[in-house]
């Protein structure tokens, strides 16, 4: 009898064990659906881009011709050179006053009141929706400051969208140098500026490069802000360009040029009743997808070497 | 008294005492404040960020509350803005962007919390350490490619299953933006998750709980506060998402829940009226303004309570 109760409780025991792996099973699968399915998507999202916009994207005239009223004529090439220009000023905006605050939260800033609300202010600036900084760059940039639809004011707009996602990175990449670092350049008596700039920045480089480069991928795709403050016209010119070959070399009449951007322009394109404008969209599409992933896997790649390096 | 400058590190004072070598830590003293002073001008400069927008949005406002009572602009169901007879009920577009947000959380919370759970406790490392990567890849895909996929393939394909199903709808925007949101709530969830006690697992494992059993009774609940910020942020920025539901959601302002019709959403409106040739200071203008105060308002509520929540939980582990 003791025999058999201890058989019931080893059949017992079983069946939990096998029931626990089924679950588990379950639960696994369910993931694995999950990813399954957001792969399928980025790839379907790609392949049907792709698929579309195949007949434009092997014919080079699409990547140096303007926009146009005739779909198989209509080209990137304003789109992309104002999204050079745009990201040029966004980076040399965005770059210095994100590392500064993000050097400033970790190396100097006191314990404060003060320190408190620019700390908040940063985490609520990186939720606010990007429609909105087009609405403070519509009132503030083109109608109070009159910087008008320009180039300056699309990269000073997109600067301040991504200023949150540098600073982070910033603090992030700050945070995890070791201190024993700062100790030994203060033990060689370095103060503290020397400190920051020659041992904590270059140690942080490739932590801030990674957040730089999400940003920007950001940045370049991102037509909502833009639109806002006016940008969606047609563009069949370039800017002035920036260099020159009479002194002074350097020429900023581009700063002040009317603009498209290429996330503007594949917007412009889905929006026409044509189906031959689709393709248009579809190929910028595929140029943008490919420039945003390549970007985010350059900042994963960078992010994954550090890490491999700091073990 | 020895003259030895008392520290290097804070070399304030000695600016005060002569000679040559003190004239270099003098000169190095004041470097240094101009370096700080400098940093946090950065730093100071993003609260100027949100100061400029709030006295955007409240400076347009104003003259529009001035025309429009807010009773009207909270209890009408009408949003007519250039129309002769102008009515502005913005609860319209509120209506429509709950919906969108609405769908898409139905995607992504059960994805979401199904993913977070998978990678958090059944997982092997080097799994989680490929999976990561990869989120943060579907999270850079531009959102007007988003939308087009919405568009142009997402909704003539649902149009084969709903046969009901408008050109524009709110249906394919929801479900493309709950996908969208889905690598942020899973990747936030599962930060909450991991950083529950280890400890509290192994109480649990040793009364002889399942591993399913630990993830749904023990984890869970034990994270609980920073898996709902994770969905309350994410609700906020399917809220504030705007190329998706401009391009495949239409813009007929419609009050209503129906997610098979095509209706403007807040963003959407933004956008439309930012399209046309807007006269600055006309009460249309005014009303994106408004409009977006609305939107921000909103954001901004679900984004403190988020960040209350996160905190918390920060507190708790």
């Amino acid at each position: 009898m003791a025999n058999s109760s201890l058989a019931n409780a080893q059949i017992e025991s079983a069946r939990i064990v096998a029931a626990n792996r089924r679950t588990d099973l379950l639960m696994a699968s369910i993931g694995i659906l999950v990813l399954g399915i957001a792969t399928l998507l980025l790839t379907s999202v790609f392949v049907g881009l792709l698929a579309s916009g195949w007949d434009r994207l092997i014919n080079p005239d699409f990547y140096t011709h303007f926009p146009s009223r005739h779909p198989q004529q209509a080209g990137i090439i304003s789109a992309i050179v104002g999204s050079s220009l745009v990201m040029l000023v966004t980076a040399v905006i965005a770059i210095p006053l994100g590392v500064a605050a993000g050097l400033y939260l970790e190396e100097y800033a006191p314990k404060n009141w003060l320190t408190d609300l620019i700390e908040i202010n940063v985490s609520n600036l990186a939720g606010v929706p990007s429609i909105i900084y087009g609405l403070l760059a519509l009132g503030l940039f083109v109608y109070a400051f009159s910087l008008g639809e320009t180039i300056l004011t699309a990269g000073l707009t997109l600067a301040l969208l991504i200023l949150p996602v540098i600073i982070v990175a910033t603090r992030e990449a700050v945070r995890s140098i070791p201190l024993e670092l700062r100790e030994a350049a203060y033990g060689l008596g370095a103060d503290k500026w020397q400190v920051v700039r020659m041992y904590v920045l270059p140690a942080a480089r490739p932590g801030i490069f990674t957040g730089v480069i999400v940003g920007l991928a950001r940045a370049i795709g991102e037509a909502a802000p833009l639109i806002t403050i006016g940008a969606l016209t047609f563009i069949a010119f370039l800017p002035p360009l920036p260099v020159q070959a009479t002194p002074p070399f350097v020429n900023f009449d581009w700063l002040t040029s009317p603009f498209t951007v290429m996330p503007i322009q594949l917007f412009n394109w889905v929006s026409r009743p044509q189906a031959e404008f689709h393709v248009n969209a579809a190929a910028t599409g595929v140029v943008l997808m490919v420039m945003t992933l390549a970007m985010n896997a350059l900042a994963i790649y960078v992010r994954l070497r550090l890490r491999r390096l700091h073990r | 008294m020895p003259s030895i400058p008392s520290s290097v590190v804070d070399a304030d004072n000695e600016c005060l005492i002569g000679g040559a070598s003190e004239a270099f830590l003098c000169r190095r003293a004041f470097w240094n404040r101009v370096a700080a002073w400098l940093l946090f001008t950065a730093a100071a400069a993003s609260v100027l960020v949100t100061l400029g927008i709030v006295y955007v949005l409240i400076r347009d406002s104003i003259p529009f509350f001035e025309q429009v009572p807010l009773s009207e602009f909270l209890t009408d169901t009408q949003w007519t803005p250039v129309f002769k007879n102008a009515r502005f009920g913005v609860m319209t577009l509120v209506s429509a962007t709950l919906t969108v947000a609405a769908i898409a959380l139905v995607v992504a919370i059960p994805a979401g919390l199904g993913l977070a759970i998978f990678l958090s406790e059944y997982a092997n490392p080097k799994l989680r350490e490929a999976v990561k990567p990869f989120l943060e890849l579907l999270e850079g895909v531009p959102t007007v490619v988003y939308g087009f996929f919405a568009l142009l393939f997402l909704t003539p394909m649902l149009q084969t299953v709903i046969p009901g199903l408008s050109g524009f709808n709110l249906l394919a925007p929801g479900l493309v933006m709950g996908i969208m949101i889905l690598p942020y709530t899973a990747s936030v969830s599962e930060d909450a998750m991991r950083s529950v006690p280890m400890g509290l697992r192994e109480a649990g494992y040793a009364l002889g709980f399942s591993r399913f059993r630990v993830a749904a009774q023990v984890v869970i609940p034990a994270a609980l506060s920073g898996i709902t910020a994770a969905f309350i942020l994410g609700m906020s920025r399917a809220v504030g998402e705007t190329m998706v539901v401009a391009i495949a959601a239409g813009q007929n302002p419609n009050f209503g829940f129906d997610p098979l019709e095509g209706a403007a959403t807040i963003t959407a409106y933004i956008v439309q009226m930012a399209m046309g040739d807007l006269p600055h200071g006309s009460i249309a203008y005014q009303s994106v303004f408004a409009a977006g105060l609305v939107l921000f308002l909103i954001t901004l509520l679900f984004n403190l309570i988020g960040f209350y929540l996160r905190r918390r939980f920060r507190e708790v582990y």
